[in-house]
């Protein structure tokens, strides 16, 4: 297997008395989409603010493409390739296609005065390359209220390919979608290992996670409770495996 | 990903269906003015009361540019008259001791910036509700103009025939007040930053999803930091313009602008859950506000409709746009 792109040793994350994450170590190599599973309070997202720089660690080492690095902001995280589609949906309602999609990162002329042209251009060919939009209703100066909520997860899963994301973490992208949406983001999903990128999926839903992942780290109470690759388990054995460290106190469903 | 069509063009439609609130303020505004004119055209077709609309209105014109930034942002700032009351007396102050008006100014602005950022650091770091912060302030500072003055005004008596007045409130050829070229000109340059800088791209997306745009790495303290520091700034020049305007200073200057300027920028169709605005809007609802009174008045009404007529119009405008929003959901 080829180097991993992003590493973490032993990650230690304390909020006051309160330890979150426990010595949490984990691999991500290109190509690959890793998915983090766990119940709620397991430690996912509190790991994955880790890896973008929301929250420092208190102890552990990270690694990205081999080299020691300190991420103390999601700007830095961003500038190194890490980037992030949340369950919250990291686009705002009311602004335009346009502004969303390069907003934080937006191409300006002298003095921080916005392309506009540029942007627009760059959104319309985001839109056209990354997700095939066909919709009649949508265009570069919509807004991101006409869209449904699988295709804002497609435009946040683009973005962060258009702006040539290394790694993109997956934060419950399919959280309160109707099912047809759901499939939508899967499809998207699946693509971002085409592209020769990795992902970390985070899902409760083991369905979902086992259809796109190609191995599975489960997470209880901050800590790695057991990893599989694909070929090493089905998922009705995940399934079981689960319940098995669930019924043992190691995980709690 | 899956292929098909690329994604198409906006549509005239798509304009009238983003530009909507912009659209149907101009048209109240219009039908308004009609109606001016029609009841009292001896009045609305003389220049005179145009000229008084221009000297009159910029002053909290200019504190409303300020105010739409702060309501975009989806907070809110009460303390701007009494920055401005404390600004001009600076203003005052300085420029009668030393003869200096741009020294004044300087000095003056500076305050106001100060006060502006005061403000921010309480709502964006302190985690201050900005309308209770922002009554603190007010209070604080007015409170701090009286104490200074003593309920005594100052007169800017070194202020007639020198060129800062020519420059700041004389009149063009006799006719066109400078101080209304002023706000349009702010309102021109602060219209484009909203729309078309970074920085007002970033206040529109952090008044719509604050916790997004920290997640795509807007720094969105320092945009509320910003904004408020920008609000200061606009308070202390409408400070003191309307300080130039009258040639004196007395303690409760801008009092009366807090709610008219707030009047103005809602009806202007700036969202007060923030995220949405027009700085069109904005002075379309500061020309409304302004000239309102001096119709009600010419079309033979006594001054006791005035309050009632304010009332009507902002109720209907922002009936008018929340029904459109419905309708856009």
């Amino acid at each position: 297997m080829s180097s991993p792109l992003l590493e973490l040793r032993d990650i230690d994350l304390w909020f006051g008395r309160l330890n979150v994450l426990k010595r949490v170590s984990l691999s991500i190599h290109p190509g690959e989409i890793v998915a983090l599973v766990g119940d709620n309070g397991a430690g996912k997202s509190s790991l994955i603010k880790v890896i973008t720089g929301v929250h420092r660690p208190n102890r552990g080492e990270i690694r990205f493409k081999g080299e020691p690095i300190t991420l103390h902001s999601v700007k830095k995280s961003r500038e190194l390739g890490i980037e992030t589609v949340y369950q919250e949906r990291a686009l705002a309602d009311q602004q335009e296609l346009w502004r969303n999609v390069f907003c934080g990162r937006e191409l300006t002329y002298f003095g921080g005065f916005l392309d506009v042209k540029r942007q627009k251009e760059e959104t319309r060919k985001l839109l056209r390359e990354y997700l095939g939009f066909t919709s009649e209703a949508i265009s570069v100066d919509s807004e991101v209220s006409v869209l449904s909520g699988g295709e804002k997860q497609g435009v946040a899963i683009a973005r962060a390919l258009y702006f040539n994301a290394d790694v993109i973490m997956l934060d419950e992208p399919t959280t309160g979608l109707a099912l047809a949406e759901q499939r939508k983001v899967l499809e998207f999903i699946r693509e971002i290992p085409r592209k020769g990128r990795a992902a970390i999926f985070i899902d409760h839903n083991i369905f979902h996670v086992y259809d796109v992942a190609d191995r599975f780290i489960i997470l209880d109470k901050g800590a790695v409770a057991a990893s599989f690759t694909r070929e090493e388990i089905t998922r009705d054995e995940l399934i079981d495996r689960m319940v098995e460290l669930h019924e043992k106190g190691a995980i709690t469903l | 990903m899956s292929s098909g069509a690329a994604a198409r063009r906006s549509t005239p439609h798509e304009f009238w269906s983003r530009n909507r609130v912009p659209v149907a303020i101009t048209s109240i505004f219009v039908a308004l003015f009609a109606v001016f004119i029609v009841a009292n055209p001896a009045v609305f077709l003389r220049y005179d009361i145009y000229r008084s609309f221009m000297s009159t209105i910029p002053f909290f014109g200019i504190l409303a540019i300020g105010v739409t930034f702060i309501v975009s942002l989806g907070e809110i700032d009460l303390s701007f008259p009494s920055v401005l009351g404390l600004s001009a007396w600076v203003f005052a102050v300085v420029s009668t001791t030393t003869n200096s008006f741009l020294f004044a100014f300087v000095l003056c602005l500076a305050l106001g910036l100060a006060l502006g950022l005061i403000n921010g650091l309480l709502v964006a770091k302190v985690g201050i509700p900005s309308i209770v912060a922002t009554i603190g302030t007010m209070f604080l500072w007015r409170g701090l103009v009286n104490v200074l003055v003593e309920g005594k005004g100052i007169a800017l008596s070194n202020l007639e025939g020198t060129l800062w007045q020519d420059v700041t409130v004389g009149r063009i050829g006799g006719q066109v007040p400078m101080q209304f070229l002023w706000f349009v000109l702010l309102a021109a340059v602060f219209g484009f930053v909203y729309r078309r800088h970074r920085f007002g791209s970033q206040v529109l997306f952090v008044g719509d999803n604050e916790p997004s745009a920290r997640m795509v790495g807007v720094r969105t303290d320092m945009i509320k930091i910003q904004c408020y520091v920008l609000m200061g700034g606009f308070a202390a020049a409408a400070g003191m313009f309307s300080l130039c305007e009258v040639g004196y200073f007395w303690p409760t200057q801008g009092e009366g602008m807090l709610l008219t300027t707030l009047a103005a920028v809602f009806i202007g169709g700036t969202s007060v859950f923030g995220g949405k605005g027009t700085m069109w809007g904005t002075v379309i609802g500061v020309l409304l506000i302004g000239s309102l009174e001096a119709g009600i008045l010419s079309i033979g009404l006594t001054g006791f409709w005035v309050q009632f007529c304010y009332g009507l119009l902002i109720t209907i405008s922002v009936l008018v746009y929340a029904v459109m929003l419905k309708r856009n959901q």
